[in-house]
């Protein structure tokens, strides 16, 4: 870079007392962010990405050890106290965090919230500042500014209060932006949105953005220059398409190939990174992700490698840093397989068949005369069928209605209208003794490992509590809980250890471990992998797919996240506002979306390539998902629909009138008056 | 906002009529004011028995949903009828509100405010040398009986008395007899002192505690971090970002604490000799004095009711999260 750096950290080095020890969030860190610029700071959760940035804003607890410099404007900010570094917070270095839910105060307006942001940094009147929070909405694209600057943060949706989030940031034009994971709470379509929005605050005020995240889909969109953190160390930086296209460091190039991809022509088997990131206190004196790289060698123990110039800009610290392409190209490192797609026209028999399913939830008022005032319908006659060894995934956004169609089958009693049929047995005619005897069949893993586990019993109990209630005799426990370990991967050794004692993936392997145990033919994954760290959900989306193959099971996932969707699923549903809106094979509906909500969806998942990223066009939706208490009349979609808006007026009414049914559509089931491809 | 205030208190009126009936039905079942006249020598005539007893309504060979129609019929007429002893239960009612009331209202602000103040200091330090300090006293005061707190503090009292060689703090009793203007004031708060201590004490324990918590939710929370990063430093960020949250979920537990130490300080009135509600209330179950005990029940459902109704409106006026119907 030629021009100047607004913000140099220097040496910097960040610790925290721990009970086991001292915990070192930050390692030496040298990173230097230049005007106008979007560096993303990309790390696995524990890698110390977020400490940095609340170092540089001066909002690190007390009991941070802080060594090093940060370097604004020629001050070292780690030297002011709290009352000088409050003068540059908010005026240079501005920030927003993750979750918009909780990040504004409940109790005071919007408008005031920013007006009070601009007070403090400029000489102006409160009316002036209220004004100026109202146009600030309005650079948001906030609807009808001036009005909603005067509503509470609990008024707002989790989209718009991020954007709030925006507005005060750029509210007294700082020099950088530091932007924690500000898009990871959201919906892949409002974080589209979103991240466009930060896009534009750095173009209105010039300022730098580093954008914190763990998504390289985001980065790969949104960044020019890329930082890799692991450990609390950067292991890797450069030019973001430098480093994507020729990464240097081991980490990076499995981060990257672990991430499976929604553009992917060929299905391929994901990498995965073997073992879980090191625990930071009393780290080994060489390189810390060497217990884990399949390129280390005896030195790679012993020697920390520094963060040198690879070529041009791009530096890395590793000690084979010149080998690594090398490797890459010998398929020595990281290499992947195609995996064989299963035979789609072998179709088995129909297994779970899910005929016009609705369910209501009423809504009261009142305390005294409690009384019902509506229903949210969060299904609405949906209609789907998994057959015998396949995977069917259910994607849509939240409160789409797919965790309660969920909880309708796993409930195994009948529906409030509609049939659900397991083995071609209708559950509202089967007797009490059926229906146990049915739920071995169907078992469920959950999204968050760290709260499904009972962290007071062993695991190996975890799973033999299991067997004890289908009465497997004794004998036969501990042998199949010993077998089931290995399955998912884990040592059976390990069987008397608590949850606590496991990682993430270790623990999602247990709760799978524990799910398989009676032999099920059906199993349910609600977000198997959300929850997880990037580089091991990889691990555990390959584990299922081996699985699958393995024990010729069918698993009816669940997910928001398109891209896991792609890579395991053989067929999916895309639900919008309680109703299937198309389904189809995966291939079909993901390379010849008909839906245009489904293109939408598509279009807003990030790539993590970001030559691909940068050049694709995107379908930005308008507004957010409606709320399903009154979902909008005729087409649900159709308010934000933007094949809508080419249409003729006539057929605009049409669209607004008339509630499309699913058709066959070239292999898929469309609800679309005017399909794509048509 | 106005509905809302009005629901509330349409709410209101029929838990109290609820909480009276209740109150009522049960003295009038479990109290026996017969007893009061039997057993003595010489005997008193059962006619005369009789007349005392209907007089004041307490006669028990009239049915009891006939005797609460006339005590309800007189209290919608602002009578609450006689004691057992045939006196007014309203001058009764007057003289020991207002008895009781000047005992609490220094009790009542002290204990909140102190421990409000406490329990902030000790959330932003916490584990430091204050939030250790207070955290173990309160836990002491809380873990002591009233009347031992209330004995301490008078031996403490008699001791500081002594070595001052004149009397500053007065032990028992409300004030001296026989004094006026502004020596009767003076006298007066010495003999307030002790009480007001034993009533703040165990308030401050109390409140600091929970306030403490309270704060500690609100420190951690995001929105405070946020007030920060926009540039406002520490003690401006916990002042107009902190405070008011924090202070939220304490409102509502006030309010109903004031309404039940009214007519709850039995044992600190009982102890400094003050003759409060508390004091009446453990003297009208003894006497089997029906009027009197439903009486207080009647006022404390108000107290309690209209409490928890004020905080109602209150948190409504703080949190614009609640007043969305």
């Amino acid at each position: 870079m030629t021009s100047q750096a607004i913000l140099q950290i220097k040496n910097l080095s960040i610790s925290f007392p721990s009970e086991s020890g001292m915990v070192q969030a930050v390692r030496n860190v040298s990173l230097d962010i230049y005007p106008g610029e979007v560096l993303g700071l990309v790390g696995e959760s524990g890698s110390g990405k977020s400490v940095l940035s609340l170092s540089t804003i001066g909002l690190l607890p007390n009991s941070a050890t802080v060594t090093g410099e940060v370097i604004l404007n020629g001050r070292n900010l780690l030297e002011l106290n709290d009352q000088e570094m409050s003068k540059h917070r908010g005026k240079d270095i501005s920030m927003i965090f993750q979750d918009p839910l909780s990040a504004l105060n409940p109790v005071q307006t919007i408008g005031h919230q920013i007006a009070e942001a601009l007070l403090i940094h400029q000489d102006i009147s409160y009316e002036q500042a209220f004004q100026r929070a109202g146009e600030l909405l309005d650079e948001m694209r906030i609807p009808k500014p001036f009005e909603r600057a005067k509503s509470y943060p609990h008024e707002f949706s989790g989209g718009m209060r991020q954007r709030v989030m925006i507005a005060l940031a750029i509210a007294n034009a700082p020099k950088i932006i530091l932007a924690d994971e500000p898009s990871t709470a959201l919906d892949v379509t409002v974080q589209a949105q979103v991240l466009q929005l930060l896009k534009r605050a750095s173009e209105l005020t010039g300022a730098a953005v580093v954008l914190v995240t763990h998504d390289m889909g985001v980065v790969a969109g949104l960044a020019d220059r890329i930082a890799i953190m692991y450990s609390g160390r950067i292991v890797e930086e450069g030019p973001i398409e430098q480093v994507f296209a020729k990464p240097g460091m081991p980490y990076t190039v499995g981060l990257i190939r672990s991430i499976p991809r929604i553009d992917a022509k060929q299905k391929r088997k994901l990498v995965s990174i073997a073992g879980s990131p090191p625990l930071p206190v009393d780290l080994p004196p060489g390189c810390a992700f060497a217990p884990r790289c399949p390129a280390r060698q005896d030195i790679c123990e012993t020697k920390l490698p520094e963060l040198e110039s690879l070529s041009g800009e791009q530096r890395v610290a590793c000690l084979r840093k010149d080998e690594i392409q090398n490797l890459i190209a010998t398929g020595d490192l990281y290499s992947t397989e195609e995996t064989s797609t299963i035979d789609q026209s072998k179709s088995g028999e129909t297994i779970l068949s899910v005929e016009n399913l609705s369910k209501s939830f009423p809504v009261f008022k009142g305390a005294v005369l409690r009384r019902r005032i509506g229903s949210v319908h969060a299904v609405d006659d949906i209609s789907f069928s998994l057959s015998e060894g396949r995977c069917l995934a259910i994607v849509g956004e939240s409160g789409c209605g797919k965790t309660t169609t969920l909880l309708e089958i796993m409930n195994l009693v009948a529906p409030e209208k509609g049939r659900i049929v397991v083995f071609g047995k209708d559950v509202s005619e089967i007797s009490k003794s059926e229906r146990l005897a049915l739920r071995k069949d169907l078992q469920i893993v959950f999204q968050d490992p760290f709260a499904s586990l009972d962290p007071r019993m062993p695991i190996g109990e975890i799973i033999i509590e299991q067997l004890q209630v289908f009465k497997v005799p004794k004998v036969e426990q501990m042998a199949r809980m010993q077998e089931l370990l290995e399955i998912v991967g884990l040592d059976p050794a390990h069987a008397n250890r608590f949850p606590a004692e496991f990682s993430g993936g270790q623990r999602q392997r247990i709760a799978i471990a524990r799910a398989l145990a009676l032999n099920p033919k059906i199993l349910i994954l609600d977000e198997p992998v959300s929850a997880l760290d990037v580089s091991v959900r990889a691990g555990v989306l390959n584990l299922l797919a081996d699985l699958q193959k393995k024990l010729r099971i069918s698993y009816l996932l669940v997910s928001h996240d398109l891209s896991v969707v792609q890579h395991v699923a053989d067929f999916v549903a895309v639900m919008y506002l309680g109703s299937v809106v198309e389904s189809g094979p995966v291939d079909t509906v993901f390379n010849h979306p008909r839906h245009p909500y489904t293109q939408a969806l598509l279009s807003a998942v990030p790539i993590p390539d970001p030559v691909a990223e940068k050049t694709r066009e995107r379908i930005i939706l308008e507004g957010e998902l409606p709320s399903p208490m009154n979902p909008p009349s005729g087409c649900r979609f159709h308010n934000r629909c933007h094949v809508r808006q080419t249409l003729a007026p006539k057929d605009q009414e049409h669209c607004a009138t008339t509630r499309p049914v699913l058709l066959a559509q070239a292999g898929n089931l469309v609800a679309c008056h005017h399909p794509i491809g048509q | 906002m106005a509905s809302f205030i009005l629901k509330r208190f349409a709410n209101f009126i029929v838990l109290v009529v609820i909480a009276t009936t209740a109150g009522y039905l049960l003295a009038a079942i479990a109290l026996n004011p017969r007893e009061n006249f039997l057993g003595r020598n010489p005997p008193v005539p059962e006619y005369s028995i009789n007349s005392i007893l209907d007089n004041v309504n307490m006669n028990d060979q009239d049915p009891v949903l006939e005797r609460y129609g006339t005590w309800v019929s007189g209290v919608i007429k602002g009578d609450l009828g006689l004691t057992i002893f045939s006196e007014s239960v309203n001058n009764e009612f007057k003289n020991r509100i207002w008895v009781s009331f000047r005992l609490l209202i220094l009790g009542s602000i002290f204990g909140a405010v102190f421990g409000v103040l406490i329990g902030v200091i000790s959330a932003v330090r916490q584990y430091k040398f204050f939030d250790r300090t207070f955290g173990y006293s309160s836990y002491v005061i809380l873990s002591t009986p009233v009347f031992l707190i209330a004995i301490l503090l008078k031996l403490f009292a008699v001791f500081i008395n002594d070595k001052l060689g004149f009397t500053l703090f007065y032990t028992v009793g409300m004030n001296t007899p026989e004094l006026t203007g502004s020596a009767l004031f003076v006298n007066s708060l010495q003999h307030m002192i002790l009480p007001s201590l034993a009533l703040i004490l165990g308030g401050v324990a109390f409140y600091s505690r929970w306030q403490r918590n309270s704060m500690l939710d609100v420190l951690g929370s995001d929105h405070l971090r946020t007030a920060r990063a926009k540039g406002l430093n520490k003690r401006q960020a916990l002042f107009k970002h902190g405070l008011r949250v924090a202070i939220l979920p304490m409102a509502t537990f006030f309010a109903y604490s004031f309404g039940l130490l009214i007519a709850g300080a039995a044992f600190t009135e009982q102890i400094f000799g003050w003759y409060g509600m508390g004091e009446w209330f453990i003297r009208a179950v003894n006497t089997n004095d029906i009027n009197s005990v439903s009486a207080i029940v009647l006022f404390t459902a108000v107290l309690v009711l209209f409490a928890g109704f004020l905080a109602d409106v209150l948190v409504a006026a703080l949190d614009p999260r609640v007043r969305i119907r």
